[in-house]
């Protein structure tokens, strides 16, 4: 038996993932192989922070042209 | 009764901001500017409607939104639209080693934390989501920032669920990969 997906497999699953409602077997996968892969970690944390800062897109740039600059 | 010119006159003060909202989109600045033409048209007709109730670039932008994903409707349904999806995955196969383990492992990017912080990464997204080839960026901009439905987005693209996850597939791939140079 294969002990663990490859990344590449699970970049498709987790970006699937923000499209479909994943299966229970690939929740769990996906699961086992967080627990012992970093980087796929950080990549899905990326995934994450990357659909909500496309949803703010529109909203937030106002206030980079008009807000107040921090020095 | 014609609207009040000072009205108009903020209409036309938050024209540039729209067309920049649209073109990032649409990726065509002829369609950008038609529907961006429209929504001040609209803005004017309706102003009624917007009472001063919220902000005025948000009201807009609201409008603006419907009109770009009536654009891109249109747009999909003329026959000269390629349906295949630009490039394919084996693109990203330098990524991982031959068992399919990262060659670079993705590394943590720091939250945003802040508003000048955030601003900071919102424009890196910008400007990373502009070098996207235009139709992955609309698919993409369809699905995470208007949140259509991936069937609909297939549906308004004609093209087929798998294609279309292939394409925010590679959307994804491509935006963290820009991300990581200019985010870390």
């Amino acid at each position: 038996m294969k002990m663990m997906m490859p990344c590449k497999e699970v970049t498709h699953l987790v970006s699937q993932g923000l499209d479909r409602r994943l299966g229970f077997g690939e929740r769990v996968a996906l699961r086992v192989h967080f627990a012992i892969c970093g980087g796929c970690k950080n990549f899905d944390r990326q995934m994450k922070l990357l659909r909500e800062a496309v949803r703010q897109l529109g909203e937030a740039e106002g206030s980079r042209e008009t807000g107040p600059q921090r020095t | 009764m014609p609207p009040p010119p000072d009205f108009q006159a903020k209409l036309e003060g938050q024209r540039a901001y729209l067309m920049r909202y649209a073109t990032l989109q649409l990726r065509d600045a002829d369609r950008a500017e038609d529907c961006v033409q429209e929504t001040l048209l609209a803005a004017l007709a309706g102003e009624a409607g917007f009472g001063g109730r919220s902000d005025l670039r948000t009201w807009l932008t609201g409008i603006l939104k419907h009109k770009i994903v009536d654009a891109i409707r249109r747009s999909s349904r003329e026959p000269a639209v390629a349906l295949e999806p630009e490039g394919d995955e084996s693109d990203f196969d330098a990524l991982f080693d031959p068992r399919g383990h990262w060659t670079e492992a993705p590394s943590a990017w720091e939250r945003p934390d802040g508003a000048l912080e955030r601003s900071q990464f919102l424009a890196a997204l910008e400007a990373c989501l502009e070098q996207l080839p235009a139709r992955t960026a609309r698919a993409f901009m369809m699905r995470e920032h208007m949140g259509l439905e991936t069937e609909e987005i297939c549906k308004e693209l004609g093209i087929t669920s798998t294609n279309c996850w292939v394409m925010l597939y590679r959307a994804r791939m491509a935006l963290r990969l820009c991300l990581e140079q200019t985010w870390k």
